[in-house]
């Protein structure tokens, strides 16, 4: 790293409030227009969910103007330029353990209901199924996954570029505002509202929150980039912008639709069957391409060098890496419509280009494991470092499997199956899950400046007690997706189908339970975090880790 | 991989790595080629979509059922996609085209089938049989783990704002007519009685739409009835005995 001759004015801006600053204006207008949007929705939606909802919505943004006036009154947000924004961060890491939890929670209801249906509570439609379930995707994709990938961006961001975050109050509207579309959308379900695109089922009002949030996301960490005082963009960074640019795209472009009010819950999308599945599958590859893999790349790309204290294990191979990963995922969408009435020119292409997707997936892999060298024996030592690792692992076991699945005869088998359910938990649980926790267990010692985490035994168990949770859970689902489909495909002697359908529903009676235990011992190992995390920012005495090394802080920096 | 000199990455740690507006414009484009490429062809390309007859724009009523449907995310658990596999052909019928659904907005292919396919459901069981499948879904199939819907043959359907629905569809390109519109109201309560004054007209609009009480329960409009109306016009719209899937128009 070359000395940078402007560092020296950091100093210069010292201390700023934001009191008088626009954006703090800007931010109150927001807040004021969508109070009185809910307010009126409250009063004159066409549907009841609507008029229900609207009355959530008026509160949160009541809760938002008070907090802003409040700001303001004494004196506005304080913008240290001499300091890195931690708050922020451990806002972000706070967040992540809570959503995390609840998200995982509902997994497990949700696990056991497939296993006895009689907990679909019978009195109260909003516990069934059907509404469970994307309250439980979208509580770990968007609000576990998402705010790690806030938390972890802004926190990367800032070190790699060696300033304080760019925009004033723009950073804690991008948070707050979040966890408000996080509010509105996981309501939004339980009461039956739903746009019914998978991972894309919050209504039309959120998404245009959503994107409101996201443009500010997006030029806040431009802006960051802007005011870097090191002279080239880091390489996670590269990742973390890729992921917020596509996700911006892909979420407008899906989420197109109209409103049957403007006033009330319900949308039509834009786009009608075939040309509506590929947006949709477009969309959700895409959020596994770029949300689930692009962005926590990032965190690899960081965090893994980081915690072993190596640098990157190639340069060159992670620039072929970042431009062929995103370039390659952007095609992958059709093979989930294999064999459907999408025209077979488009499912030949998506299955093309997700098996060209191993390469670079595993040359991503590779690049992250061989930072290891010469360090490998942390994996005996961490088991920060064991989880982070295995993480990788994982991503490298679910980008194989992928491409395999992708294949137009496998898929013929895997398809409708819980094989696919199997396979996007091996990547969740194993690649998304671990990589989040190995980060988040590197930031809790830096962020509140402790020696280490309060027990390093707990990481440990927190390790085991969540891979023999993972490997239950894939084994049985593998189990169970084959089952299904060898079983409906089954003909016997005679010529006629062997099986009902009901008999395979039947014989996932204990692949279910298996399942569901395999949920519950990952959130075992999730609730064990949350202890230690606890016990580590209360302050309790911790463990002297060698592991952790204090960063340092800006004003030191240059 | 050691720290040979090329030409490449000097030109990346010079260009990309410099300016991020250039970094971000360049993930822009390299993101964008797949999705045009692959899908903006479909919104032109004619035959993508097979010219049949008999598809027609869903009635109000079958319409809210579908919203009903869409509400209770039946879509997690079935898809509406039959692949043109042998199995899959003899259990559940003729394979999906896509006219067949080129009036969903959004679709409803699905991708997890923890119940059947219900492509066309439509005219396989009776009235009857829905209604106890949604009372208590293990009374007719035991070994069945769906949640029960027994709230939904008691909740009067809200169905004054249907015109707004059919406005917003056209909209996005569903050929409803102005008459269609201004009858979507009464179009409801039409269907659901097979003695209406206006079965002509609405056989008119909507030609075939099965006209009956769906929920067995004449005095009240719930939204079972809805439901069922739309369950039962799954798959149903295309008559297969005419249609020919080998015909040149019709392969893809």
């Amino acid at each position: 790293m070359k000395a940078n001759p402007g560092a020296h004015m950091i100093s210069a801006q010292g201390l700023k409030r934001a009191g008088s600053d626009p954006s703090t204006a800007i931010v109150l207008l927001i807040t004021v227009l969508g109070a009185l949007w809910s307010l009126f929705a409250a009063a004159y939606a066409p549907d009841a969910a609507m008029r229900g909802q609207a009355w959530l919505i008026l509160g949160g943004f009541l809760t938002g103007i008070f907090l802003l006036v409040g700001s303001i009154a004494s004196g506005g947000v304080v913008t240290d330029e001499r300091e890195y924004n931690e708050s922020l961060i451990k806002a972000g890491v706070i967040a992540s353990l809570f959503w995390g939890v609840a998200g995982l929670l509902v997994g497990v209801v949700i696990a056991f209901q497939l296993a006895f249906p009689v907990l679909n509570l019978e009195p109260f439609g909003f516990t069934s199924f059907g509404r469970l379930r994307p309250l439980h995707t979208s509580a770990v994709i968007f609000a576990f996954g998402g705010n790690v990938l806030l938390a972890t961006s802004f926190y990367v961001v800032q070190r790699t570029c060696r300033t304080r975050i760019a925009g004033g109050i723009w950073p804690w509207f991008v948070f707050w505002g979040y966890q408000f579309f996080i509010l509105i959308a996981a309501s939004g379900y339980l009461i039956g509202i739903t746009q019914g695109k998978e991972y894309a089922e919050p209504e039309w009002y959120a998404d245009i929150w959503l994107t409101l949030v996201w443009v500010a996301y997006l030029l806040v960490f431009l802006g960051t980039l802007w005011k870097r005082k090191e002279p080239h963009i880091y390489v996670a960074n590269w990742f973390y912008l890729a992921f917020i640019v596509t996700i911006a795209v892909l979420h407008v472009v899906n989420n197109l639709a109209m409103p049957v009010s403007w006033l009330g819950s319900q949308s039509y999308s834009a786009f009608a069957g075939v040309q509506d599945a590929l947006t949709q599958w477009w969309y959700g590859h895409n959020a596994v391409g770029f949300f689930l893999t692009a962005g926590f790349l990032g965190i690899m790309y960081y965090f893994i060098p980081k915690r072993v204290n190596r640098p990157v294990y190639s340069y060159r191979l992670s620039i072929i890496h970042f431009w062929s990963l995103i370039f390659i995922y952007i095609w992958a969408g059709p093979h989930h419509l294999h064999y459907t009435a999408l025209p077979e020119w488009a499912q030949t292409l998506g299955m093309t280009f997700s098996i060209m997707l191993w390469m670079p997936s595993w040359g991503g892999m590779i690049n992250g494991l061989m930072t290891l060298s010469g360090a490998w024996d942390k994996l005996r030592t961490d088991p920060v470092v064991r989880m982070l690792v295995m993480s990788v692992a994982f991503y490298g076991m679910s980008t194989f499997e992928g491409p395999v699945m992708s294949i137009r005869a496998v898929n013929a088998l895997s398809h409708y199956t819980d094989w696919t359910i199997g396979h996007v938990h091996s990547g969740a649980l194993g690649w998304v899950g671990f990589v989040s926790f190995g980060a988040l267990y590197c930031l809790v010692p830096w962020l509140w400046k402790r020696k280490g985490m309060y027990s390093k035994a707990l990481v440990d168990w927190h390790f085991w007690i969540a891979t023999i949770g993972i490997l239950l859970y894939i084994t049985s689902m593998w189990t169970a997706g084959i089952l299904q489909g060898l079983w409906w495909r089954t003909y016997n002697a005679l010529g006629f189908l062997e099986y009902s359908f009901v008999e395979t529903v039947e014989a996932m009676h204990v692949p279910y339970i298996i399942r569901a235990v395999g949920g519950v011992l990952y959130l075992v190992g999730a609730l064990i975090m949350v202890y230690n995390v606890y016990r580590t920012v209360r302050g309790d005495e911790v463990e002297d880790d060698e592991n952790v090394v204090d960063q340092p802080a800006l004003e030191a920096a240059k | 991989m050691s720290g040979k000199k090329s030409l490449w990455s000097d030109l990346h740690k010079s260009l990309f790595e410099k300016n991020s507006l250039i970094l971000t414009v360049g993930v822009l484009v390299t993101v964008s080629i797949g999705g045009i490429v692959e899908i903006a062809p479909l919104f032109y390309l004619d035959s993508t979509i097979e010219e049949v007859e008999g598809v027609r724009p869903y009635t109000p009523l079958e319409q809210l059922g579908r919203d009903i449907y869409i509400r209770e995310g039946c879509y997690n658990c079935h898809s509406q996609m039959i692949r043109p596999l042998r199995d899959e052909v003899e259990r559940y019928g003729h394979y999906s085209l896509a006219a067949e659904s080129m009036y969903d907005h959004p679709f409803q292919w699905g991708s997890k089938r923890t119940g059947p396919d219900v492509a066309r459901v439509g005219g396989r069981y009776s009235d009857e049989w829905h209604r106890d499948h949604m009372r208590r879904p293990q009374s007719v199939v035991p070994e069945s783990v769906m949640p029960a819907y027994p709230f939904l043959e008691t909740s009067e359907l809200a169905f004054d704002n249907v015109e707004a629905n059919l406005r917003a569809l056209r909209t996005v390109g569903v050929p409803y007519d102005d008459v269609m519109l201004a009858a979507a109201v009464s179009d409801v309560e039409t269907q659901l009685d097979p003695y209406a004054d206006d079965y002509d007209g609405f056989q008119e609009r909507y030609p075939g739409a099965v006209m009956r009480d769906f929920d067995g329960n004449p005095d009240q409009v719930t939204e079972l009835d809805a439901l069922i109306a739309y369950l039962q016009v799954l798959g149903t719209m295309v008559d297969f005995s005419t249609y020919e899937a080998e015909a040149d128009e019709n392969l893809r």
